[in-house]
């Protein structure tokens, strides 16, 4: 089986060291994986404000198209996999699924459009998140075969976000989720058990509604940081931006000075796996982690 | 230290109601007569709307939402307030637009509703209906996403952010210079990007669903 990639926007722009470090490592475990051609965006938050059956039928662009790559239009190969790495575009395509399942209608006026383009949509699709694939398809026990550099002594608070598991528990408990902090026990570190795993990163806010942004993402950067991380992960590309690039504008309006790396959950497994750092676009980060070269030089 | 952005600011937008405008003595309820009864159904028949009557009030919505602290009505008011038919108010609400979507709500309510979409919902209603306040850059960004997406299949966070500041408020290019000048040399912004190969089909996708529609579906 290959999984089809969807990057989303962001994985091309300013998430790029997330495509980077996702397709390095998915290289290095040797899972097969190829992108989507000519996908479009997923509409993301901002598209379902504007126009409801719309949003929809823009994401069923998306799935429509993939079933098509795999070759499965209407002879129903249940084997298609999705992977969306962006928790926006993730929860975007689950709720299009989701729609167009429930809502008979609808469904029907958008395989109706998608027939306009000439694409047909079976319903086959299944949307999977990287933390998913390689927790539940991979085996934590087979990334450990892999493992070349073990991050001894790392402190790592896991930050999942909202969007990959709300408001559907589709892989981890929505009120405590834990793969990831199993990922990093097994990769070596120590995974940081604190409380505001899934609180919100304000998402789009911190552009439009500025002063709101800043006070979440304040609130998870002091609460990490009060607990002893030595850097924080991530899932999802708006996330990270927002924990990231805000962080010397937090630091001057409260005074405090915060320096935390925040990292894609890739990035981590990449360098756990002992793929370079170049390879793993970690040299496009604000904030570095001041033991990597150390790391390096373990081996 | 000062935390002088902890503090909860004025929000321009525009008032709840025009009826306060004059300041002679008013009357602060309204009347039967004056709800817009049919905005429950309609905002239920939305997706995921659903469940909207079976709200008994609890706020367990509001006080697990991140956000609700910078809302003129909590989401427990917003939901009671549509389904009492107060159109007016709640689209002319500043929660709309604070709301983040992040779900919390959501999967806490014990009696399932999805005020996530109900919010959703909120927000379309707002922007056809031309709620919202001008130069409010929520509502702003959203249609202008949209309009991107349009042209080109995709969107480029670069490009989206500096036409959303340069039609909202020059000013705030100038305090994000800084911040897309690193992102830009560290490889993590394009000003330029092609969409995707073929543009014609997403306008011809969304205009057939678009014309539909207007007909119901049977
Ligand atoms: S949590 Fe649900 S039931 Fe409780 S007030 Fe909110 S919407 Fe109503
Ligand atoms: S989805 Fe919106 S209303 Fe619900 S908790 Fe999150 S920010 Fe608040």
């Amino acid at each position: 089986m290959k999984y089809i990639y969807y990057p989303g926007c962001s994985l091309k722009s300013t998430g790029r060291p997330y495509e980077e470090s996702l397709l390095a490592v998915f290289k290095e475990l040797q899972i097969p994986m190829e992108e989507l051609h000519d996908w479009n965006c997923c509409g993301a938050t901002s598209y379902m404000s504007v126009d409801e059956l719309k949003a929809f039928g823009l994401a069923a662009r998306n799935l429509a198209l993939a079933e098509s790559q795999n070759g499965i239009n209407g002879n129903g190969d249940p084997d298609v996999h999705i992977v969306a790495p962006c928790s926006a575009c993730y929860l975007v395509l689950i709720k299009t699924e989701r729609y167009l399942k429930e809502y008979k209608n609808e469904r029907k006026a958008v395989i109706k459009g998608l027939k306009t383009i000439g694409l047909d949509y079976n319903g086959k699709a299944v949307i999977r998140h990287p933390v998913d694939v390689l927790f539940n398809d991979i085996g934590l026990e087979s990334i450990a075969k892999h493992i070349k550099k073990p991050l001894k002594g790392i402190k790592v608070a896991s930050y999942y976000g909202c969007q990959m598991i709300r408001p559907f528990e589709l892989f981890d408990p929505v009120h405590y989720p834990v793969t990831l902090d199993l990922l990093v026990d097994k990769l070596g570190a120590t995974p940081l058990d604190w409380p505001l795993k899934t609180r919100c990163c304000g998402g789009s806010l911190t552009g439009t509604l500025h002063e709101a942004g800043m006070r979440l993402n304040y609130r998870l950067l002091s609460e990490a940081k009060k607990r002893g991380a030595d850097m924080i992960i991530t899932t999802c590309p708006l996330c990270q931006f927002n924990l990231e690039c805000y962080q010397d504008r937090i630091s001057s309006y409260t005074g405090k000075k915060i320096e935390m790396p925040i990292l894609y959950f890739t990035q981590l497994v990449g360098l756990a796996l002992g793929i370079p750092e170049k390879k793993l676009g970690i040299h496009r980060s604000f904030i570095r982690f001041p033991n990597f070269q150390a790391l390096e030089m373990e081996v | 230290m000062t935390f002088s952005f902890l503090r909860t600011r004025k929000w321009k937008y525009q008032k709840p109601s025009r009826i306060e405008q004059d300041k002679t003595v008013r009357r602060r309820i309204k009347y039967e007569s004056e709800l817009d009864i049919g905005f429950r159904e309609k905002i239920a028949k939305m997706a995921w709307g659903e469940r909207l009557d079976s709200c008994m009030q609890c706020g367990t919505c509001s006080a697990t939402c991140p956000v609700s602290h910078y809302m003129d009505y909590t989401p427990r008011r917003i939901i009671d307030m549509v389904r009492q038919g107060f159109k007016e108010e709640v689209l002319n609400s500043f929660t709309l637009w604070v709301c983040a979507s992040c779900y919390s709500c959501t999967v806490e309510c014990p009696r399932g509703i999805k005020i996530t979409d109900v919010m959703y919902a909120l927000k379309r209603e707002a922007i056809k209906q031309g709620f919202h306040p001008k130069r409010f850059l929520i509502p702003m960004l959203a249609s202008k996403f949209y309009k991107q997406v349009l042209r080109h299949g995709r969107q480029n966070e670069g490009r989206l952010i500096l036409s959303l500041y340069l039609s909202a408020n020059p000013l705030l290019l100038l305090r994000n210079s800084k911040l897309a000048f690193r992102l830009w040399r560290r490889g993590r912004m394009k000003l330029f990007e092609k969409g995707i190969r073929n543009k014609a089909s997403i306008r011809k996708l969304l205009s057939s669903i678009e014309r539909r529609e207007e007909e119901p579906v049977q």
